[in-house]
């Protein structure tokens, strides 16, 4: 029986090794169709909720909706620090400011006398939208699809199945849609609390919206379409064609980053329109699905649970690949492409890939392009050279991988609450127990341990590359660090000691009642690191005899605890919006609090004079003047420590030798355009990495074979001795 | 000054199964014919063999269950005294120095550097890329270091020899008792003993005792120098660690399993045996349970008692304690997820079972339909029950690794072969692998379910009806 | 056993019933709408006004199983669970939290489950089958206990290893097999070999041991001794009346596993990056999308109660002394 089954499967085998013959490797995951072809191959990791300009947030929709959505502006793909250029706008918004009486005030006017500030953005004319169906119009200019049967859109696969599609030219309107969008009660974009709180008339707008959707749900059914375009908006509005205005209230310094962003992107009524059709949402035809933009690709194929496809977008307006950038740029190659039309990939393919190995292995196999490093990878792919810069190991250096590294606009921390009984509020007790706490927890050790190195211990809220950050020992903790030899040295435990025996508890022990000092810490960690991890905080607190207790929970339970401010000390993050001070360190903004504001100071950190210090940095530039008053926001958060500063995180990206114009761009999320990939180059890598090798199964085969022959052989023995052995008994 | 006893709730259930079985020892002692088929498995030298072995893991689990809390040097004198925070097991002292001997990040086994290379400032300021010396293993050669290898080797001499001396010891005494009592002289039960021509397989149980003996020997003389298993991503002893999750491993697996059997035994052989309504109500239970993915369910259990712990956080203030109550609620909530699979076989079995001959005949007799089910239906089944608990065990001690992938599996604070198999994912993608924490979980793993299983197929020989 | 069969279908009514009740009080014990809300927000800036609005689009803003405002019957149909639930019995599935229609997902992702699924449960329970008779027809000898050893070793790994392990050996090294991933149709072939096998492998060990001992139970009985004693040869008497005799246990714990098939496996089609059902439940349970895990959980009943009356009809095809009324 085993016998035959293996010599069915032996078969089997040998029938796939003919017919998979020649020297095309068998593990490629992709159809033979697409082989050789200018396709990039990457990844997402978890399936996009949104795809819609108004609502998507999240990292990992931004990589779709960046190269489908064109905002006015984008960041220059090669300049750091930061810097904004026009996308779809012919240049930079002109802003002007106006006092209460509606009168011009001058560009260098006090942020307190600015009523409103108006930002006008002429758009560059000749952009088309990709081909939708939604555009077509038959001679009499009606729309032929905007009134389709249930049943026509019932038999669709996709909304493109429609026979005909149109192409429309991009005006100034459009992108008043969208911020009217951002108020709609049906899309509940998460930037419309805050953008109501600056858009002239858009929390007022919203609340119009609301009125009038819920009279069109009782009047014509919950899919009645509320049309925009009814209701003018006073904060944002069309001047001609291409010239739009938005209305700012008071002076808002950060808003050309927003303006960035794909929350600011045009999106044509026409589609909105077209989508709300009855039976659309049912096949899930529906912008969030389907997108529809300006930009250098249009989305093919959406499979959220196996694979999404970008494809060129025949009526792309053209860009150019920049020519100019960092000092450098031009050595390494990045300016090669100077000048060449944009975007040079044919198509890009996103496979869903949610556990890191297999991830790994592909790319090792050259079926991934470019993959970044996880810390368990990281000693396969990197050694860090004798003094201490990182470079890839001669295994990855032979395979022709290059190693790009950035530090990560973005921190992350350990927050203490700060209306905590215990490590909270402002007395100097309180505060002599975070110092000590922030000496003992050894970020360069966590670093080390769990990150490879891949970070930078952090010396306050603002990473390296942002306005505010400081080199050299102008820059350091002094709370935490000395300048020891030119780089900064922790501070010894005896000194954490000393402190927390300052702070009443000697020994880890409160003074007075003897009892030794417990404190909490909440995560919703889960994984395997996690276990690690947290015996690692332990550890650290031991180190100063203090115990730590580690209630985890579920991700809920702890978001309600930061809500409630029942958490301890916990962990948090903050991944930054724009490249700006402001987007830092509102972190400790006290009006921005966690508990009961709904903030995102989960710290719930308050001190007064930090507060009055933020609002006066908030609209200034970045001067000297600026700089300035951050040192001055800096040493007292410091002091106060509501935070163990943690660690900015270092990434680490690996793009094989056919990959070129990779530069990591943190704030760019537009970046697929300026790739381009040696197609033939990968085809004959790809080839040579992957031919089978087939003698371990032969081996394993025949060792089968081996173990199965004496048990073949006793079982024909004992059926024919058996008779006898039965007599005998 | 007397450390407090801070019994956990998992130590009450395990003290309170201790008494159990005592008292289901004393009764059978005087019942021969319950004693009867126990004679049976001792005389099997499986059985012997792998019964010591579980006893190993048991004394490890309940020295591992007795918990306390040291008190603190006083500060100022005619004060109360006052308690450690911390809780730790009467193995966690006798096992002190592998729980405090903790490096930086992973070592190797019995190496005396760190697995990874580190930048480090030599005297002359200069920074170099080397592996850096453990703070902990070896560190009694000093500057000796080069010679580890030698030392570990005189160690394991020396081990060996302990455990040699040891074990003959023991035969001596044991041949004297048995030689007594069997009314012989000395040299003959030697012989008996070593051709192994006893009743009962002494010569079995002195062997497996003498591998125990020395292997224990090794490890007590090498694990407080080197770590023998080496270390973990945080530079903690795996060997401490793997010995520390055959608690968790055994609760798991036996508390389980005694939630779950007498659901199982009642509902399954009732169902079969009344069909009818009573079948209907009894496959409803389990249906709407069972329709329930185990894992939605487990994560809702774990989730609710969370917010209990939480609404109470007074109650809970030790790491410990708040998982070790997670870890009884997992077990409460396997038992219900795991009854319904065995119920599913019994009924099936006692439908069969119940159109028998024998069993129809004792209905016709009058029989009670208890003594039916309890006297002709059960022992029947045994088989079954047998294997499932076997193999149930085994399998919920792995299922944690499972349930640890999901994200509610025992506490990530708790030491359990699941934790250490599911950061192993991590380790073994990295290059150079680390194995050794999965080597260690593994080991310890399979000889626990190897000789489970071992047990339980002696223990079902011996009640077999049929046999007899 | 028509009567029986009717009544067992009219029993699905109060099951399904009585799983929806159960699986509501689960989710929403744990999981508050507001929770709910929040994790579909994502992380930043999300205001109570943002989750009052999300609530109210999903119709979570409603009492959970009686509402105490509303008047007469409404006291009952004006609750999430009364709005959720019913359109269930329909087979209509609704949209996801995340604003996808789920029938149309579970309808794509059906297939390559069923695809990993089926051909794992067939080879493995031949193998499985085959092994354990060779066991237990070598009994107490040293096939025996090396297949014993062999099996309890096999057991002791986890299944993640099994995958692990088997993409590193045949994907990693040999270059077989792609890593992971999938095609719709017959290029699906090679994406499914490495799951199957390793799936197939991963349960040889408990599997065995199990059929193991239900084949020695039978071996140990009279009739089997009669037949050898008839002369009979060993093989007619392992597969014509050990294996018959032992259908029982067999079939209870096969024949169930049958319809749910389709519900995919959770771990393996992860690693695999095979877009079927188990992958979707669980990312679903992980992101807390009600809605699918509701469908989700109800189709599951459905099909379970489908097997468990496959199962009773089974019994009385291979036993007839098994009577069903």
């Amino acid at each position: 029986m085993t016998v035959s089954f293996l010599r069915v499967s032996a078969c089997v085998m040998l029938l796939s090794l003919v017919t998979a013959c020649g020297k095309v490797p068998w593990n490629d995951p992709y159809p033979v169709a697409e082989r050789g072809k200018n396709i990039l191959y990457s990844v997402f990791n978890e399936r996009p909720k949104h795809l819609d300009p108004a609502r998507s947030y999240s990292s990992n929709e931004v990589i779709f909706t960046g190269q489908i959505y064109e905002p006015p502006l984008q960041y220059h793909y090669l300049k750091r620090p930061y810097t904004l250029e026009p996308l779809t706008a012919q240049a930079m918004p002109e802003v002007q400011y106006f006092n209460a009486q509606g009168q011009a005030l001058p560009a260098d006017a006090a942020a307190e006398s600015i009523a409103y500030s108006d930002y006008v953005i002429q758009i560059k004319p000749g952009i088309y939208y990709q081909p939708h169906p939604a555009f077509v119009q038959d001679a009499q200019e009606n729309y032929v699809y905007q009134h389709l049967r249930p049943e026509q859109i019932a038999a669709l696969q996709s909304p493109t199945d429609l026979p005909l599609q149109a192409k429309r030219e991009l005006t100034a309107e459009d992108y008043v849609f969208q911020i009217k969008r951002l108020a709609s009660p049906r899309l509940n974009s998460p930037i419309f609390g805050l953008m109501s709180d600056y858009i002239l008339g858009l929390k007022e707008y919203g609340e119009l919206l609301s009125r009038e959707s819920n009279k069109l749900k009782s009047e014509n059914g919950a899919e009645a379409y509320l049309d925009l375009n009814r209701y003018p908006l006073q904060g944002a509005q069309a001047l001609d064609r291409y010239r739009y205005r938005i209305r700012i209230k008071g002076k808002y310094a950060q808003f050309n980053y927003w303006l960035a962003m794909q929350f600011f992107a045009p999106v044509p009524w026409e589609v909105e329109k077209f989508y709300a059709q009855p039976g659309m949402k049912e096949k899930n035809f529906v912008l969030d699905w389907y997108p529809v933009g300006t930009g250098p690709y249009m989305l093919a194929e959406n499979n959220p649970n196996k694979q999404m496809v970008l494809v060129k977008n025949p009526n792309y307006h053209g860009d150019r690949y920049p020519s100019s950038g960092e000092p450098g740029d031009r050595a390494s190659g990045l300016l090669a492409d100077a000048g060449k039309p944009l975007p040079f990939i044919d198509r890009a393919v996103y496979t869903l890939e949610k556990e890191d190995i297999p991830y790994w292995n592909k790319f090792l196999q050259g079926y991934y392009d470019a993959s970044g490093i996880s810390s368990d990878t990281f000693d396969q792919a990197v050694k860090i050279g004798g003094t201490g810069e990182a470079a890839l190991t001669p295994d990855m250096q032979a395979k022709g991988i290059q190693l790009k590294t950035t530090v990560a606009t973005s921190i992350s921390y350990i927050g203490f609450n700060m209306q905590d009984a215990v490590v909270g509020g402002l007395s100097e007790r309180a505060r002599k127990l975070r110092q000590a706490i922030s000496i003992a927890i050894d970020s360069e050790e966590m670093i080390s341990i769990f990150r490879n190195g891949r970070g930078i211990a952090a010396q306050g809220p603002i990473p390296p590359g942002i306005f505010g950050y400081e080199e050299g020992e102008a820059g350091i903790n002094h709370y935490v660090y000395d300048w020891v030899k030119g780089k900064p040295e922790r501070k010894s435990i005896a000194q954490a000691k000393r402190l927390l025996a300052e702070a009443g508890y000697p020994g880890g022990r409160d003074a007075t009642s003897g009892q030794p000092l417990l404190l909490n810490f909440d995560t919703s960690a889960v994984g395997p690191d996690a276990k690690s991890h947290l015996e690692w905080l332990v550890k650290q607190l031991n180190k100063i005899d203090v115990q730590l207790v580690i209630r985890s929970t579920d991700y809920n339970r702890f978001q309600d605890k930061m809500l409630k401010g029942d958490a301890q000390i916990f962990e948090w993050g903050w991944n930054a919006d724009y490249p700006d001070p402001e987007n830092f360190l509102f972190l400790l903004y006290g009006p921005n609090k966690k508990v009961g504001l709904n903030g995102e100071n989960a710290a719930n950190y308050d001190n007064p004079e930090f507060n009055r210090l933020f609002e006066q940095m908030k609209n200034m530039d970045n001067s000297p003047a600026r700089q300035q008053v951050i040192t001055q926001m800096l040493e007292i958060a410091r002091r106060d420590a509501p935070w163990v500063w943690g660690f900015y995180p270092k990434n680490y990206a690996l793009y094989h030798a056919w990959y070129f114009n990779a530069k990591p761009n943190l704030m760019a999320n537009n970046s697929l355009k300026y790739l381009r990939i040696d197609a033939k180059e990968r085809e004959r890598m790809r080839n040579l990495w992957n031919q089978p090798i087939l003698w371990p199964i032969a081996v394993l085969l025949l060792a089968l074979a081996a173990v199965l022959l004496p048990a073949a052989l006793a079982y024909r023995r004992k059926v024919h001795a058996a008779p006898s052995a039965r007599k005998a008994k | 000054m007397m450390p407090q006893f801070t019994p956990l709730w998992t130590d009450w259930l395990i003290y309170a199964l201790l008494l159990i079985i005592a008292v289901y020892i004393a009764y059978t002692r005087s019942k021969p014919h319950l004693l009867a088929p126990w004679r049976k498995v001792m005389r099997s030298p499986t059985a012997i063999a792998s019964s010591v072995i579980l006893l190993v893991f048991v004394t490890i689990g309940l020295l591992d269950s007795i918990h306390f809390r040291e008190a603190l040097p006083q500060q100022n004198n005619g004060e109360k005294t006052v308690y450690s925070a911390e809780i730790i097991s009467l193995f966690d002292r006798m096992a002190t120095p592998l729980r405090n001997h903790v490096e930086k990040t992973y070592s190797a086994p019995l190496a005396v550097n760190l697995f990874a290379m580190e930048s480090v400032e030599q005297p002359d300021g200069r920074v170099a890329r080397l592996f850096p010396r453990l703070k902990y293993a070896g560190s009694h050669l000093g500057k000796d270091i080069e010679h580890s290898t030698r030392d570990q080797w005189r160690l394991f001499i020396k081990g060996s020899l302990w455990g040699a001396v040891i074990w003959v010891l023991l035969c001596l005494v044991l041949n004297a008792a048995l030689a007594s009592h069997a009314r012989i002289d000395f040299s003959q039960m030697a012989r008996r003993l070593w051709r192994g021509d006893t009743e009962l397989p002494w010569r079995t149980l002195l062997l497996t005792i003498g591998m125990v003996l020395w292997l224990s020997a090794i490890a007590w003389q090498i694990a407080p120098r080197y770590h023998l298993f080496g270390t973990d991503k945080v530079g903690l002893d795996v060997l401490y660690l793997a010995l520390k999750s055959i608690r968790t491993g055994l609760i798991i697996g036996i508390l389980t399993t005694l939630v779950m059997l007498p659901f199982a035994l009642l509902f399954g052989i009732m169902a079969g045996y009344f069909k009818g309504w009573v079948d209907d109500v009894i496959q409803y239970i389990y249906t709407v349970l069972n329709s329930i993915p185990s894992v939605l369910l487990i994560a809702a259990a774990v989730l609710m008692l969370q917010v209990y712990m939480d609404l109470n956080k007074d109650s809970f203030n030790s790491v410990v304690e708040r998982a070790d109550v997670r870890l009884l609620f997992l077990c409460l909530i396997l038992g219900v997820t795991s009854w319904t699979g065995l119920c599913r076989l019994l009924r099936a079995e006692t439908l069969k079972l119940r159109e028998f001959d024998y069993v129809q005949a004792a209905h016709a007799l009058g029989a009670s339909h208890w003594k039916i089910m309890t006297r002709h239906i059960v022992p029947n089944v045994m088989h079954i029950v047998l294997i499932t608990i076997t193999l149930e065990f085994s399998s919920l001690v792995l299922a944690e690794a499972v349930l640890a992938y999901v994200g509610v599996g025992v506490d990530p604070s708790m030491n359990s072969w699941g934790n250490m198999i599911n950061s192993a994912r991590l380790e073994l993608a990295r290059e150079p692998m680390v194995w050794w924490p999965l080597a260690a979980a593994f080991v310890f793993m399979f000889v626990l379910v190897l000789a489970a299983n071992l047990f339980a197929d002696a223990v079902r020989d011996a009640f077999d009806p049929r046999v007899q | 056993m028509i009567g029986y069969v009717l009544r067992r279908l009219l029993y699905a009514i109060p099951i399904l019933i009585g799983v929806n009740v159960f699986i509501f009080t689960l989710f929403f014990a744990v999981n508050t709408p507001d929770n709910m809300a929040r994790i579909h927000l994502g992380m930043k800036r999300v205001t109570p006004d943002a989750v009052a609005k999300w609530k109210h689009e999903h119709g979570y803003d409603k009492p959970l199983l009686f509402n105490a405002q509303a008047a007469g019957t409404q006291k009952f149909t004006a609750t999430i669970f009364f709005t959720k639930s019913v359109p269930m019995f329909a087979f209509k599935f609704g949209a996801a939290d995340d604003g996808r229609d789920i029938g149309q997902d579970i309808k794509t992702r059906m297939l390559p489950s069923l695809a990993l699924a089926a051909p794992v449960f067939l080879l493995g329970l031949l193998l499985y089958i085959t092994f354990a008779l060779t066991l237990a027809f070598f009994r107490a000898t040293y096939v025996d206990y090396v297949g014993v050893v062999l099996c309890v070793a096999m057991m002791s790994i986890s299944g993640l290893f099994y995958i692990i392990g088997g993409q590193f050996l045949i994907s990693k090294l040999l270059h077989l097999v792609p890593i992971s991933g999938y095609q719709y149709g017959t290029d699906a072939f090679k994406f499914l070999v490495l799951p199957v096998v390793i799936g197939v492998i991963g349960g040889l060990g408990s599997s065995s041991r199990w059929y193991r001992t239900i084949f020695l139970e039978e071996m140990n009985r009279d009739y089997v001794r009669t037949a050898r004693a008839k002369g009979l040869p060993e093989r007619i008497v392992l597969f014509r009346h050990v294996l018959r005799n032992a259908m029982i246990p067999i079939l209870t714990g096969v024949v169930v596993v049958i319809p749910t098939l389709f519900m995919g496996s959770l771990v393996s089609e992860s690693f695999f990056g095979i877009p079927g059902l188990g992958s979707y439940t669980i990312d679903a349970i992980r992101s807390q999308d009600f809605a699918i895990v509701h469908a989700m959980v109800f189709l599951g009943s459905v099909l379970y109660i489908v097997g468990l009356l496959l199962t009773d009809i089974s019994y009385t095809w291979v036993d007839p002394r098994v009577r069903l009324s």
